[in-house]
């Protein structure tokens, strides 16, 4: 062999174990709930192997399932709405600022490495019966007794926007950084009031890292399961939690399979949008 | 919006997200046996208790075990395919990428479901290494993307050097090449274990009976109600998690100095 042939095929040497592991643990498995997702449900034990449609009907016309999809959407719009809306001056301010940039950028770093459930559960000291908030209120007489404010949909809303924020921060930030601090000031010396050369210049060059995390928030929010469990009351199940409640409770396989699925080509569609008009490489900007 | 509008907001923003956390440290050394206000006096019993609870001590070594394992797989998957990326000319190289990064695309139920039935339907049922498995495949992605950013800055010409003065490329990676990587694989490997430690969605649905990670055992704890217990498990692990890094990252600095990097 010769030096040229070894040359070549080092790389993929190099490669094997990850691509191996990334082929034997999520693509063959994806393609298997695929093919699961055709089987049916037998009380008997083992699922009957077969070209059933039935869980493909029962997930796309149940009003149940539709239901929960379109408020699983709606709620994870809600959220990246917020996100961004609380996200984008924070990131505008770190990206300009001159002094403390980097203990903000440490400071915005942290929640990542603070557990998630954590974070969730920490709502429940705030807003609970005998939280701070009520307890507080309680204190000042603007309320005589306690009212419970959690577990509906404002509440897991609130929790998501609290864990998502940092990632919308964060690709914001990475977008503004990468801006000339010269064109706003060209755009002042040309005429503009501060105002339309934000509008006119930053805001636009910096729409690639508000889309990606946009794009982050909305399905890292699609896809919770226990923020709803958490925070949210009876009704405020989310998609995830259909799918748990199908695989794990009722060991319906099949129909878990299905809705899995469902919710895959969902996100997978709007990834796919993204990625037409942005590409992936912004979006590994805003993660690494 | 002026300037000290926007400042006023960023702070509101920062105290939005650190308050919540600063009360859980707050009623964890709570006094009163309900974990709630009003604070009736300053306490460690919690802790005590903490220590004294064999379900939430085992919980953590299976956790750190988990995340050890996790962070070791990951971060020698992880280094060799960046050196593959970026070293080399490949063809296919972005399709290549997207695939190593597809498991951060995939929402984490449809990852989890997917791998429980194709594991479970080739014989493998729960079990920690199932946990193992889908923790890895998780964390990967991560460990890729950091490395990979690191390794994009460490200039070709060194390798070369060592190459033309007979080093192999063996010797060359493991004196060259891996020591200016050092801080990218320990933030790799450091990253991989925080999100396995964290990982719950994943866990929930691989996990074997009487098996808890912590993440796991707090969950279930939760559905009686917060318990200043909870609340004093969330300050160790804020600690724990919070700590680790920043030391790290000061061993990190120190190594790098006295290099000469």
């Amino acid at each position: 062999m010769s030096i040229e042939q070894r040359e070549a095929r080092q790389p993929w040497i190099l490669l094997t174990p990850a691509l191996t592991a990334v082929g034997l643990l999520l693509i063959v498995p994806l393609m298997f709930i695929v093919v699961y997702s055709f089987w049916l449900k037998s009380a008997a034990g083992a699922d009957t192997s077969g070209l059933f449609l039935d869980n493909w009907k029962e997930a796309l016309t149940d009003r149940f399932y539709r239901d929960i999809l379109l408020n699983t959407l709606k709620i994870s719009a809600i959220t990246t709405l917020a996100c961004a809306v609380l996200g984008y001056p924070a990131a505008y301010f770190i990206a300009r600022s001159r002094g403390n940039k980097l203990i903000l950028l440490v400071l915005l770093m942290l929640p990542f490495w603070i557990s998630y459930i954590i974070r969730t559960m920490s709502w429940i000291n705030i807003l609970g019966i005998s939280g701070a908030l009520n307890s507080a209120l309680v204190w000042l007489g603007l309320i005589s007794e306690p009212v419970q404010m959690l577990y509906n949909e404002t509440t897991v809303i609130l929790g998501l926007v609290h864990f998502l924020l940092p990632f919308m921060v964060l690709n914001i930030y990475v977008s503004l950084d990468g801006i000339d601090t010269n064109l706003e000031d060209a755009a002042l010396s040309l005429g503009a009031t501060r105002w339309q050369g934000f509008l006119q210049v930053t805001l636009p060059l910096s729409m690639p890292g508000l889309a990606a995390g946009g794009l982050l928030c909305f399905v890292l929010s699609a896809g919770t399961y226990i923020t709803p469990v958490i925070l949210g009351g009876p009704r405020d199940a989310m998609f995830a939690n259909l799918v748990y409640e199908a695989i794990i409770k009722q060991l319906n396989w099949p129909l878990g399979s299905a809705l899995s699925l469902l919710l895959l080509v969902v996100l997978g569609v709007l990834v796919l949008i993204y990625n037409r008009y942005l590409g992936m490489a912004q979006l590994a900007k805003g993660l690494g | 919006m002026g300037w000290r509008l926007i400042r006023i907001y960023t702070i509101l923003v920062y105290l939005f997200m650190f308050l919540p956390i600063a009360v859980v440290v707050l009623l964890s050394f709570n006094a009163n046996q309900f974990g709630s206000f009003p604070m009736t006096g300053l306490s460690t019993r919690w802790f005590e208790a903490l220590w004294n609870n064999d379900a939430i001590m085992r919980a953590f070594r299976t956790s750190i075990t988990l995340g050890l394992m996790t962070a070791v797989i990951s971060t020698v998957l992880g280094v060799l395919a960046s050196l593959a990326l970026v070293r080399y000319k490949i063809p296919g190289r972005n399709l290549i990428t997207t695939l190593l990064i597809a498991p951060i695309l995939v929402p984490e139920v449809v990852l989890a479901v997917a791998l429980l039935l194709f594991l479970n339907f080739l014989n493998i049922g729960k079990s920690f290494t199932l946990l193992l498995l889908g923790h890895v495949i998780f964390t990967l992605p991560f460990v890729i993307l950091v490395v990979q950013a690191r390794l994009v800055s460490i200039r070709r010409d060194v390798e070369e050097a060592a190459l033309s003065l007979g080093a192999s490329p063996m010797q060359t990676f493991f004196s060259v090449t891996l020591p200016l990587l050092m801080p990218a694989v320990a933030a790799g490997g450091l990253f991989a274990f925080t999100i396995s430690f964290d990982d719950i969605t994943g866990t929930l649905f691989w996990k074997p009976g009487g098996i808890e990670t912590v993440p796991t055992q707090i969950f279930s704890m939760l559905r009686n109600s917060i318990s200043p217990e909870i609340n004093a498990l969330g300050t160790v692990i804020i600690v724990l998690t919070v700590g680790l890094p920043l030391i790290g990252a000061a061993i990190a600095r120190r190594l790098a100095t006295k290099s000469g990097g």
